[in-house]
C-alpha cells in the first residue's frame, strides 16, 4: 500500500524516548529547522499559561449571565474570540449543557482532540486507550471510575471528536453557590467537570 | 480495514485511572519537548492535520500498541520528516551530541559511504530550504492563538437537517485511498442515528491526508442511541454523539 512503509524512520532514532526526542530536537536545530527557544515558549505556554482556568472563566460566567450562556450554547466562537479563547485544537467549539435529564461527557476515540484554549493538554488518562475505548460503550462505568453516579433517569450523551470540532460541557452549578460571584465560581469549577467525567465542586459549607 | 488507533467500544482494555486535577501538565520533561518538536516542525508548513494523525495511525500495529501517547507522536513525525524530504533517513541515524545513535537498522544505515563526510559538509554549509521558515520563540504566541481552522466554502450541498435520519455507510474506511485516514469509527459503520447539529461545511480528512485536496463537505453531529452501536447498552436513554462528514452518511 501506497502509505505504510517496511522501513520506520522512527527505528533509527534512539529507543529510549528521552533521548529519541533530544535527537530530534538536535538534528532539527543543527538545519536551522526548529528554535530550541521556540520549544521553551510552546512548553510554557502550556504548563503556565493556557488551562482549564479558562474553560472555568467561561463556565462561570454562563452561569452568572443567562444572555451570555444563551449565546454561548447557540454559537460559542465568537464570544470565545472575544475572551482570547480562540486558538490551535480551539478553533470551532460547541458548548453542552448538562441538566437534570441528561449529562454530557467528551472522549476522542481516534486521537486526543481536547479542546486546548479552554482546558490546556488533555490529562494522561483522556489519552488512554481505557478511556478511548470504553467511554462510548460504558460511560457509566468509567464515570463510576472517577466517583461520579447520576440518577438513572439521567441520560447520557458521550461526544466523540471525530471531526475539529471541540467540545466543552457546561457541568450544572452546584447548589448552595447563590450569591457567589463570577470568580468565587470560577474555583468550583473542575477540569473534569468541563469534560463531563466530573461534577462542579459544591461550595465550602461557611466556618 | 481497521486500525489499531480505531478503538472506540474495544473490550480488555481496564480500568481508567484518574489523575489529580493539579498532577503536572507533561509527566515527563520530555513530553513537554515532544509536543513542542513536533509543534514547531508542523510550522515548517510540510503537511497538514490530517496527514500528522495518519502518520501516528499507520505505526505498525505491534508499534502503536507498545509506545505511549508521546512516542506515537514522534514516531509519526519521523516518519513525516522523512517522507517529506525535509529529512533524509541518514540525518536520522546521525547520533546526537555524540551519542550512540540509532538502534537495529540504524546501524546499517550509518554504514558510511567513502563520499559521506564530503556530503555531510555540503550539508551543514548550505542552509536547509526551510530554515527561513522556521518558527522562532517570538511568534510563538500568534501561531497557537492563529490555530487552524478547518471551515471551508463548499459547492456541496447541505443535504441533511436537524431531526433527520441517516445511517453510516456500510462497509466504513477510506474510499479514496484503500487503508487511507478516516475519521469514521468502525463502531459506527452501518448504524442508524440522526442529525443533532449542523457544523458547516469542512475539510474532508479523508482527502486532505493524502495530498488530494481538502475536498470540504458538510459536517454534521449525529446521535446514535446506545442500543444501536452495543449489544448490551447501559441505559435505554443514553446516546453517542460523532462528527460525520456527508459522505460518511446515506439517507435513510
Amino acid at each position: 500500500m501506497p502509505h505504510d512503509h517496511c522501513d520506520h524512520p522512527h527505528s533509527l532514532l534512539p529507543p529510549d524516548p528521552a533521548l529519541r526526542v533530544k535527537a530530534l530536537e538536535t538534528i532539527l536545530t543543527r538545519k536551522g529547522l526548529i528554535d530550541p527557544a521556540a520549544l521553551d515558549e510552546i512548553i510554557d505556554t502550556y504548563q503556565n499559561r493556557i488551562g482549564p482556568a479558562n474553560g472555568a472563566r467561561v463556565v462561570a460566567r454562563a452561569w452568572s449571565d443567562p444572555a451570555f450562556k444563551a449565546d454561548l450554547l447557540a454559537d460559542a466562537d465568537p464570544l470565545l474570540a472575544d475572551l482570547g479563547f480562540y486558538g490551535r485544537q480551539g478553533e470551532h467549539v460547541v458548548v453542552v449543557e448538562n441538566t437534570p435529564a441528561q449529562h454530557n461527557m467528551v472522549v476522542c476515540t481516534l486521537c486526543s482532540c481536547y479542546p486546548w484554549p479552554l482546558l490546556g493538554i488533555p490529562p494522561g488518562w483522556y489519552k488512554s486507550d481505557a478511556y478511548r475505548a470504553r467511554a462510548v460503550r460504558e460511560p457509566r462505568k468509567v464515570l463510576a471510575e472517577f466517583g461520579v453516579s447520576l440518577p438513572q433517569d439521567t441520560s447520557v450523551r458521550v461526544w466523540d471528536s471525530t471531526a475539529e470540532v471541540r467540545y466543552l460541557v457546561l457541568p450544572m452549578r452546584p447548589e448552595g453557590s447563590d450569591g457567589m460571584s463570577e470568580d468565587e465560581l470560577t474555583a468550583l469549577v473542575s477540569r473534569d467537570s468541563m469534560i463531563g467525567t466530573g461534577l462542579a465542586r459544591k461550595p465550602e459549607a461557611p466556618a | 480495514m481497521t486500525r489499531m488507533h480505531d478503538m472506540g467500544g474495544r473490550f480488555g482494555d481496564g480500568p481508567v485511572r484518574p489523575d489529580a486535577e493539579d498532577a503536572p501538565v507533561f509527566a515527563e520533561d520530555w513530553h513537554g519537548r515532544a509536543l513542542a518538536v513536533t509543534l514547531a516542525a508542523g510550522a515548517l508548513g510540510q503537511w497538514n492535520i490530517d496527514t500528522s494523525r495518519h502518520a501516528r495511525e499507520r505505526l505498525a500495529p505491534k508499534d502503536y500498541a507498545r509506545f505511549s501517547y508521546y512516542e506515537k507522536w514522534l514516531a509519526g513525525l519521523a516518519t513525516l520528516l522523512v517522507e517529506k524530504q525535509v529529512l533524509r533517513a541518514e540525518d536520522l541515524a546521525q547520533p546526537a551530541d555524540g551519542g550512540e545513535g540509532g538502534e537495529g537498522t540504524g546501524a546499517a544505515a550509518v554504514a558510511p559511504h567513502p563520499l559521506a563526510a564530503r556530503a555531510l559538509k555540503a550539508a551543514a554549509v548550505a542552509p536547509h530550504p526551510l530554515a527561513a521558515r522556521a518558527l522562532k520563540a517570538a511568534d510563538v504566541a500568534a501561531a497557537l492563538a492563529k490555530g487552524g481552522p478547518a471551515d471551508r466554502p463548499s459547492e456541496v450541498a447541505i443535504a441533511f437537517a436537524p431531526g433527520d435520519a441517516v445511517r453510516c455507510r456500510r462497509p466504513g474506511g477510506n474510499r479514496l485511498v484503500d487503508g487511507g485516514h478516516t475519521r469514521l469509527p468502525s463502531y459506527a459503520v452501518g448504524a442508524l442515528g440522526r442529525i443533532v447539529r449542523v457544523h458547516g461545511t469542512h475539510v474532508l480528512p479523508d482527502s486532505a491526508a493524502h495530498g488530494l485536496g481538502e475536498a470540504p463537505e458538510p459536517l454534521y453531529a449525529v446521535a446514535f442511541a446506545a442500543s444501536e452501536l452495543w449489544s448490551a447498552p447501559e441505559h435505554p436513554g443514553d446516546e453517542v454523539v460523532l462528527d460525520l462528514w456527508q459522505s460518511y452518511l446515506e439517507p435513510v
